[in-house]
């Protein structure tokens, strides 16, 4: 126990940066960033960005808002003809912003990025605090020190994570072709800063942004909801009454939200058009332009005898996985984020690489566990290849048309296994950590040789 | 989950790549070599055959029998030529209206970037003149080419000849369903460029030339004719396009059915087939035409005007016609029935080739190799990467766990690694971008041509690079190198190999 003590204030007492240095670094890189991104949007590429069907999808292109902006203009609702399948918030944002608008996509990745440094560095602290209170009741075995986090390791994680996001090639792709996935992610950073900072209130109104803007994100409900309950230290257990009367007032202060601003939007257009234009599209899933989902391929090929069935299946895929998940990591409710996060991302019916670069943002989160990660290498060398081979099919098949479509898919699907299996190691890596902290380092059978951890 | 979930199968697997790296290596070398090399065996080969069903069976009577009119306009079209210096625009489109065609002129001009070795000019211009066959019943938006190219000095005059023949020939059939545009084009892949930007509009290279007055809807396929003398002994066909592209292997095909039924002796890559495959001389020369094959699609260039037109999704290919000193002549009639079978077997194209491969090798004109047969051998070779890649791997994430009590040397940090792979690429941006850059400045201040300029900046930039080691050792320096090294290794080899993981199905 002396020797825990004696390594961890050892490493207490090393440097620690002060807050003006750190602000320093998140400025210069908020201003490479910048500088990038206004390279690009200067350059040739930016048409050819903005085409890509990995960068934007019929939900988010910036073609779409002009085509909804110009219908709008004319007096006609942006609905009609099916193209335009933004929230009116958004048109209404964008009628005042239209001139400026690759500012405000700067603007927007910036307001994520500065909320996820804000959000990982409160987190960070709340949790070497939890890591403390733990070592002093010695609730930890005595060979875990190595596994222990230190202030020096975490002090560099919150830039990390605003270098993970703002210089992810993905991202800057996706600012280049001014997807309004941009502006998602903005609100979803910006509703983990707040369920972290611990306001209810603001969270649950970030959340229902979210939620308006792409649906899926109400899935993000059970782990603010898990956050909020371990801050206030309300236990987790039905047979609370604490526990319902919390949770009752975020889940009113959430639909209370999402009521209000969806009233909002009807009285902004007059018709409840875009709730069939904009949730009835998300979830029916007409359009079929090929993407870096699992969709496309799927219901190309679906006679419509079956469509409802697969389509119902498909669906509940995305939010099937909240419920175990949350049972399982119910003390854990930031992993459960990052993994509901990534399973949206991967499993949602229009994703795009912006949808991917947010939850690769929390990467540097989890980087004390990298000892336990089996895959890593695997995993890298796949997201490389594919996003390397996505562009060279998509010529070969549209443009050469020596492939087809099967080569595109294939190249999708390896993609996605390849993030699922990165998520999956991740968790994997998580849960040996707990495991561990529990149950001792290095493990030993009765009879004292070394034993090994299987997952089954 | 096994093989990446239990640590044992695990453990089994890394010991293994790492206990029998340099054999598996080496192996897979000798496997990948030896794959390649027996493709051109002829037991490990398919026949060709035609995959379009629309091609499927050739019951016509070709009835072409107007060579002599085809050479007594290659006669004219020479004379002409000789008098006017180039292409003679005028004499030509006549021709082409009194057959019929609706006759229409492109001027194209542009400016070299290195000036003509033979002339010192920069500027080239020249016309092409092309005529277009309406179809008598069809609606106009499908066409097959006939091109010929008027190229420097007095050859391929017989294919303006055959080609002008065909054309009041084919004047006068009824059963044609695509348009025929009958293209004659100045200065090679100079004027085919130019003519086939105008003609789908678009400006890749930056020819300016003037606006493009006729099409004839989309083009289905393009034959390219070159015919150099009035009796020919066998026909050559070439394959090979910009950039190592290949039209469609049916396009071929039908090429040799029809050399078949018509009785001529046909080539690829200028020699002619042979029976022995089962002796070491027919099987070295079934692998030299392969090899001839693979070497002409590196080099990148296209070796017939056809392969211009692969870019923009039009199957072509190149006919030529060899004068060897065979015994056997065969005349301009049967080179034109030749001609007409495959225009009429195009004609019944009711979709672009789109049925047989597009990705093969041709040791013979009868076998081919697909690709899913040579990558594989292409697969071993990246193979080795990969096992290095994994074995670096495995080592490095091996060496931190050894020693607990003595002081550890600090890891390479990010910097110092990041250091020489980013003078290593900008060292490649430099000699991509570079030499062209400089280009007019060098030729300001230095007395050098535009072409030596080129040449000594590239080799300028090499000369700095091989200073590159002793920098990066400097900048290396210290204890982590060895691990510093090793991850260099991994990192510049993973993205050569992660190609492989998707070779083609």
């Amino acid at each position: 126990m002396p020797a825990i003590f004696h390594y961890i204030s050892q490493h207490a007492r090393g440097e620690r940066l002060p807050p003006a240095e750190m602000a320093a670094s998140l400025v210069l890189v908020l201003l490479i960033a910048v500088t990038v991104r206004a390279v690009l949007f200067r350059s040739s590429l930016a048409e050819i960005i903005a085409e890509r069907v990995e960068v934007v999808s019929p939900l988010n292109g910036w073609k779409r808002v002009v085509e909804g902006l110009a219908l709008l203009d004319l007096g006609v609702s942006p609905y009609s003809g099916d193209v335009f399948h933004e929230t009116p918030l958004m048109i209404y944002l964008f009628h005042f912003v239209i001139d400026y608008s690759e500012i405000v996509f700067m603007i927007a990745d910036a307001i994520t990025a500065v909320a996820l440094y804000l959000a990982v560095q409160d987190y960070n602290k709340i949790v070497y605090r939890k890591q403390k209170y733990t070592l002093e009741a010695g609730r930890y075995p005595l060979d875990v020190a190595e596994l222990l986090r230190t202030p020096k390791e975490m002090m560099y994680i919150p830039i990390k994570v605003a270098v993970f996001y703002l210089l992810n090639p993905f991202t800057v792709l996706s600012c280049v072709a001014k997807s309004t996935c941009g502006l998602n992610n903005a609100v979803t950073a910006l509703f983990i800063l707040c369920t972290i900072k611990g306001s209810a209130l603001l969270s649950a109104i970030f959340l229902a942004l979210a939620t308006y803007q792409s649906l899926y994100p109400f899935t993000l409900f059970a782990p603010a909801l898990l956050y909020q309950l371990q801050r206030l230290y309300i236990p987790i257990s039905v047979h609370s009454p604490r526990f319902w009367i919390f949770t009752s007032q975020y889940g009113s202060m959430y639909l209370g939200s999402l009521v209000v601003i969806t009233c909002l939007s009807f009285f902004l257009l007059s018709s409840w058009d875009f709730v069939t234009s904009v949730y009835g599209f998300i979830l029916s899933v007409p359009d079929l332009t090929p993407n870096i989902g699992l969709f496309w391929y799927f219901f190309a090929e679906m006679f419509e005898h079956f469509r409802p069935f697969f389509i119902c299946v498909f669906q509940i895929n995305v939010v099937f996985y909240t419920i175990p998940l949350s049972v399982k990591l119910k003390e854990h409710p930031i992993f459960l984020m990052f993994m509901q996060i990534a399973v949206i991302s991967i499993f949602k019916s229009y994703p795009t690489v912006g949808d991917i670069s947010l939850y690769m943002a929390f990467l540097p989160l989890w980087h004390h566990l990298y000892r336990f990660l089996r895959n890593i290498f695997l995993v890298s060398i796949v997201l490389i290849a594919c996003s390397v081979l996505f562009p060279v099919l998509w010529h070969l098949w549209i443009y050469a048309g020596s492939a087809n479509s099967n080569f595109y898919y294939a190249i999708t699907l390896a993609f996605n296994v390849g993030q699922i299996l990165l998520v999956s190691d991740y968790f994997y890596a998580y849960l040996r950590r707990e495991h561990h902290l529990i149950h001792g380092l290095y493990l030993k059978k009765k009879d004292g040789t070394e034993e090994t951890l299987i997952l089954k | 989950m096994g093989l990446l979930s239990d640590p044992n199968r695990r453990r089994a697997l890394t010991n293994l790549v790492t206990r029998l790296n340099t054999p598996l290596c080496v192996m897979c070398y000798i496997v990948g070599i030896t794959w390649f090399l027996g493709l051109a065996f002829e037991p490990f080969t398919l026949r060709t055959y035609m995959s379009e069903n629309a091609m499927g069976s050739t019951m016509v009577e070709e009835k072409f029998v107007y060579g002599d009119r085809a050479l007594s306009y290659s006669r004219e079209f020479s004379g002409h030529r000789k008098k006017v210096g180039g292409l003679p625009v005028d004499w030509l489109g006549k021709t082409m209206k009194s057959r019929g065609l609706e006759v229409y002129k492109q001027t194209f001009s542009r400016t070299l970037p290195f000036p003509d070795e033979s002339k010192e000019r920069y500027m080239v211009k020249g016309t092409n003149v092309y005529g277009i066959l309406r179809a008598p019943r069809a609606p106009r938006t499908e066409s097959i080419l006939l091109s010929a190219t008027c190229s420097e000095g007095s050859n391929n005059n017989q294919a303006v000849g055959l080609l002008l023949a065909l054309a009041s020939y084919f004047r006068g059939q009824i059963y044609w369903a695509k348009d025929i545009i009958f293209l004659v084009n100045e200065h090679d892949l100079i004027g085919m460029e130019a003519w086939l930007e105008a003609y789908h509009d678009v400006n890749m290279t930056g020819i300016q030339s003037s606006p493009m007055q006729g099409r004839a809807g989309a083009i289905q396929a393009a034959v390219s004719l070159e015919l150099s003398s009035d009796v020919i002994t066998s026909f050559d066909v070439v394959v090979e396009g910009l950039n190592g592209q290949l039209p469609n292997l049916d396009l071929v095909n039908l090429f040799y059915a029809f050399c078949q039924k018509i009785g001529m002796l046909c080539t690829i890559q200028g020699k002619l087939q042979r029976n022995d495959w089962d002796t070491l001389p027919g099987y070295s020369h079934s692998l030299n035409t392969m090899l001839l094959m693979v070497l002409k699609q590196s080099s990148g260039r296209p070796q017939g005007d056809h392969g211009l037109f692969l870019r923009y999704h039009v199957e072509a290919v190149t006919l030529r016609g060899i004068n060897s000193f065979r015994q056997y002549k065969f005349d301009m009639s049967t080179v034109g029935k030749l001609i007409e079978g495959m225009f009429r077997k195009l004609n019944n194209l009711l979709e672009r080739f789109h049925q047989s491969y597009f990705f093969y090798l041709l040791p013979s004109l009868t076998r081919f190799v697909s690709i899913g047969y040579y990558m594989p051998a292409f697969s071993f070779l990246i193979l080795i990467l990969m096992l290095r890649a994994l074995d670096l791997w495995v080592q490095l994430s091996n060496t931190p766990r050894v020693q607990d009590d003595e002081e550890q040397d600090p890891g390479p940090s990010m910097l110092s690694l990041a250091t020489p792979i980013f003078i290593c690429h900008l060292t490649g941006l430099a000699l991509y971008f570079l030499p062209i850059l400089s280009q007019d400045m060098a030729t300001q201040h230095f007395p050098v041509s535009e072409t030596e300029a080129v040449v000594f900046t590239a080799i300028a930039i090499y000369v700095a690079g091989l200073a590159l080691p002793h920098n990066t050792h400097r900048a290396l320096s210290g204890n982590g190198t060895e691990c510093g090294w090793k991850f260099e290794t991994l990192i510049s080899s993973v993205p050569c190999c992660a190609p492989w993981l998707y070779s083609a199905d």
